[in-house]
This record gives C-alpha cells, structure tokens and sequence, in this order.
C-alpha cells in the first residue's frame, strides 16, 4: 500500500483521538462547571 | 496601436473558461443566494484575475521592474503571510455564537467530535486518488464545513489548491439542505427519524458562560497547542459577546468585522483561481471529494448517534448526531425540518443547534489537530 495512504491512516487514528479527547476534557470540564457555579 | 488588441489576443480558452466559472459564483450568489457574501466576491475575483495581465496582480513592466497588484498583495499580507482574514473572521463567528443550548446539554458535544469522521475519511480516499499527504489534508478539511479554516489549513500545509478547496467548502455548506437529507435518509430509519426527545435543560448560569470560552482555549490549547491561534480567536470572540461590558465591540465583531472580512476574503482567495492553477483534473476530483467530506461527516455523526442509543434509555433522535458539522445553522435547520417531516410534533431545533455549535467547536479543534499532525507525520 502506498506510503500516503498508511499515513493517512494514521492521521485518522491519531486525529479523531485527539478530537474526542479534547472534546471529553471540555465536557467534564462543562460539568464541573455547571455543577460549581448552578444557580439556587 | 498593438497594445489596444494585447488582451484580446493574450486571452486563452482556460482564461475564458474561468470567467464562465466566475459567472456562474455570481449567479449563485445572487439568484440562488447561496453564500452570496462570499461567492459573489469569489466569483467577480476569479473573473479580475484571469484578464490577461491584470493590473491586480503583480507584473513586470518592461523598463520598470515589477509592479505589486492589489490581489496578490492581498494574499501575500492577508493569508500568506499570518492567515490574519480567516483568524480575524473567527472574532466574529465567536461573537455570533449563543452556546446556550450546548452548555445546557453538554453531551451533544460529543457529535461535534464525531462529524469530524468526514475529514480524515477524505484524505484517505485523496490519497488513495495519487494526492500527497498534505493536499489530500488540506482537502479533507473541506469536510470541516467551515470555510475560514479549510482556507487556514490549506495556506498553513502550502497546499497548491487553496482556491478549488476555498469553493468546495463554501458551496457545499451553501448546498448543505441538499447534501443532508440525501445523506441521512443512506443511513437512517424511518423509525429513526421519528424518535423524540425531550427538552430539558440545564440552567446555565453567567459564570459558566464567561468561563467557557477561557476554559476552551486553555484545554485545546494545552492538549492540542495547533489549534489555539483557531480555538483561541473565536473564544476571544465569544468572550466578547458574553462579557456583557463590551456590548458595542460584540455587535461591531458580529457585523462590521465579519462584513468587512468577509468581502476581503473573498477577493482574497480569487489570487488562488488564476486558469493555469485552476483548470487541472485536479480542480474536479476536489469538488467531489469535498461532497463526499460533507457525506461522511453526515453518516458518521447519525451512526454515532445509534452506537449511542445501543446504551442508552432515552434514545437520541441519529439526525442530530448528523447536526455535528460545523455549518451553523443550516444544518440545524434541516434536522428541525426532517423531523418534522417524519412526525409533525418532532421539535429537534435545540438538540440539533447544541450538536451544531458544537461542531463549530469541534472543527477549529481539528483544523488544529491536522495543522499539528500532519508535519509530524512527514518526517
């Protein structure tokens, strides 16, 4: 297989952990947040 | 008297060929509105710089030397050299988003992730296609649904189809009430689509709606340090809208700002449509890789929805996974109205702007991740 195409590959594998990671961080993030500073 | 015939002569079919695509941009732009505020600027530019010799780009006068031309200083200043017009556009879309439904539902965050499938399943097929890993990126990104950073993207990896990419990507968000519903109803039930869901959001308070731009930056920023000058400035922009003391700056961000960049960017990437880089085979495999972009991101983001629903109680309606692309708000618009359309009393407006804003997100983070990946992978 072309070496582009494997390193494309690659690119998906690390690229969409990175996205969810950050993503999951900002959520957990957002839920501390909405838990501290709720209103009563 | 030759000079007065020059430009008739000089002119070649790939010239005029260019006018003819140029048209067609102000045509869509005016008679179907689509995009009107960049397609028209995109298309008069196309036309602007395939005149033979034209004064808006650079020339070498004979016993002169060379003369700047607007266009081309453009590039050079606006995009080329720091990516400063679609970074400054970021100010302004920050400014224009009201997070409110995805901070009251934070996990429709998780579809802006998922919807980013798109991108890295185009750079496969573009490098499967003979593109190099860099172009085949930069034309992933299409699948960002975000014009300002599939143009960033593609300036930063010096990919040779800005331009073609530049028009993908504004098309197709322009097309997106189009290419959804097509893709949905490939991966969807009928079943799926009448699934309701309830509103119930959290309140949220204005603490947490000045923090989370801050906190944004800063997460991306450290885990993801490509994406904090894409991440960062639209934050920025929304920090201005939030803050509440910057009110007048926050409406001059939201209008002026983004007017006046927008009208400059589009004249801006008409630099890279000049015929001899535009008219290549290359030019049409893009369109339909970033049609695909936009189909894949769909698909990804509705079949993440029903792994989900595998766990869970409440299902979620799949269309509003489909919602995570970053092309706010038509593709919240559509997802209102095909629910709408599978059951008359299906309101998925607020799941459905929580994912997309979400994907807003979400695509400046992978704009960034790509900007950050890509290099490491060449070495």
């Amino acid at each position: 297989m072309d070496i582009d195409v494997i390193k494309s590959l690659e690119l998906m594998g690390m690229g969409m952990a990175a996205i969810f990671f950050v993503i999951i961080v900002i959520y957990a993030a957002v839920n501390l947040m909405l838990k501290w500073t709720s209103e009563k | 008297m030759e000079f007065l015939t020059n430009g008739i002569t000089q002119v070649t079919w790939q010239q005029i060929l260019m006018w003819i695509i140029g048209g067609t941009l102000i045509y869509l732009a005016i008679a179907k509105e689509l995009e009107p505020a960049l397609l028209l600027p995109m298309g008069f530019g196309a036309i602007l710089v395939n005149i033979p010799s034209s004064g808006v780009l650079n020339q070498t006068l004979q016993g002169i030397g060379e003369v700047q031309g607007i266009i081309d200083w453009l590039f050079e200043v606006g995009i080329e050299a720091s990516e400063m017009m679609p970074l400054l556009l970021f100010i302004g879309i920050g400014a224009m988003i009201d997070f409110g439904p995805l901070l009251s539902n934070p996990r429709l965050l998780l579809f802006g992730a998922a919807a980013q499938f798109g991108i890295f399943a185009t750079v496969t097929v573009a490098t499967l296609l003979g593109f190099s890993l860099t172009d085949a990126a930069a034309i992933g990104i299409i699948g960002a649904a975000d014009g300002p950073t599939s143009i960033l993207v593609s300036q930063v990896l010096k990919s040779n189809f800005i331009g073609p990419i530049a028009v993908a990507a504004y098309s197709y968000m322009a097309l997106v009430p189009i290419i959804q519903p097509f893709a949905i109803k490939i991966c969807t039930t009928e079943k799926d689509r009448k699934i309701r869901m309830k509103y119930n959001p959290k309140s949220v308070s204005r603490m947490t709606r000045l923090l989370f731009p801050i906190v944004v930056t800063l997460i991306a920023g450290l885990v993801a340090p490509a994406s904090i000058s894409l991440v960062g400035f639209l934050m920025f922009g929304n920090l201005i809208r939030e803050c509440g003391v910057l009110r007048s700056l926050s409406e001059t961000a939201q209008k002026d700002l983004v007017n006046l960049i927008t009208l400059l960017l589009g004249l801006t990437i008409s630099a890279s449509m000049k015929a001899e880089y535009f008219v290549t085979k290359e030019t049409l495999l893009i369109m339909v890789l970033g049609l695909l972009a936009f189909v894949f991101d769909t698909i990804a983001g509705a079949l993440f929805a029903k792994f989900l629903n595998l766990f869970l109680k409440e299902k979620i309606n799949p269309m509003v996974g489909a919602a995570g692309i970053s092309a706010f708000p038509m593709s919240s618009r559509v997802i209102q109205k095909m629910g709408l359309e599978a059951d008359s009393q299906n309101h998925l407006l607020m799941h459905a702007v929580g994912a997309n804003v979400s994907g807003q997100i979400a695509s400046v983070i992978a704009g960034g991740v790509i900007i950050g990946l890509v290099p490491a992978l060449l070495l």
